[in-house]
């Protein structure tokens, strides 16, 4: 039962405050409420067991990107933009959109069934080391991928550094 | 044990949120946001899979869409930064260069 209340607590945090993100005037308070989207998040991957998951929201996630947004927010912050609309002109349009995309969502996973007509559960008990799991995963099934994210990074590093110096010559 | 269906429903409800974020915003940080959103939304999925499927296989993936976010975040808020130095604007319509 725990679980399940739990559950139902962290998913009503998580959208509520998705709705905060979107809806906020001022982009700083939208930033908070994304952060508070991400703890809910981070609690949601501790209920499944994938403690190493958590940890990685919160370090990169909270610590590194939202910090980054924050820094930028202050940057270009607009007195002006607090005064503009805040929705564009087509927003009735891609509300209606985004509703009916997510009913049809929603139909197939409840039509297809609670089971979700998934192939059969594995047998056995889940990996008992999750860090442990993720790092030999990482370094022996998908070595060449983490070297390419890492250099996926390194090119994002100097497209941001290029993106906003001054002048290019 | 939570049955993945709901896991996999909160997953779509967040994509939802964030595809309105996208659509209906005018300022660009909050588009960017709305797209931290759909991110967290598929690594959810991602995460409620794996456990299902008792391996790690979804959740280094998801390492993989964090990753990606980090990347993404860091180009796009440098974008913003160089437009806001050329234009003077973060709405997303007013960037209509292009449009004929």
């Amino acid at each position: 039962m725990l679980p399940y209340i739990v559950f139902g607590i962290l998913s009503a945090v998580a959208l509520a405050s998705g709705i905060m993100v979107i809806t906020r005037r001022n982009a700083v308070h939208s930033i908070i409420w994304l952060i508070v989207t991400l703890f809910a998040v981070g609690g949601i991957f501790l209920l499944q067991h994938a403690e190493f998951l958590f940890a990685v929201q919160i370090i990169l996630y909270v610590g590194g990107i939202m910090v980054l947004f924050l820094f930028v927010v202050m940057l270009v912050n607009l007195d002006v933009a607090l005064k503009q609309a805040q929705f564009s002109r087509q927003w009735l349009l891609g509300l209606v959109t985004a509703i009916l995309v997510f009913a049809q969502l929603a139909y197939l996973i409840y039509k297809i069934g609670a089971g979700l007509s998934l192939p059969a559960q594995p047998a056995g008990p889940e990996p008992a080391h999750n860090t442990q799991a993720i790092g030999q995963a990482l370094y022996q099934t998908y070595m060449l991928p983490v070297e390419i994210a890492s250099l996926l990074l390194l090119v994002a590093m100097i497209g941001a550094v290029l993106m906003a110096k001054r002048k290019l010559e | 044990m939570i049955p993945t269906a709901y896991y996999i429903m909160l997953g779509s409800g967040l994509f939802t949120i964030g595809v309105i974020g996208v659509l209906t915003r005018r300022n660009v940080l909050i588009i960017l946001m709305s797209i931290e959103l759909i991110l967290n939304a598929v690594n959810i999925n991602l995460v409620a899979l794996s456990q299902y499927f008792r391996s790690v296989d979804g959740q280094v993936f998801a390492l993989f869409v964090i990753t990606d976010a980090a990347a993404e975040a860091a180009v796009g808020l440098g974008l913003i930064i160089a437009l806001f130095r050329n234009k003077e604007t973060v709405n997303a319509d007013e960037i209509d260069l292009l449009k004929w």
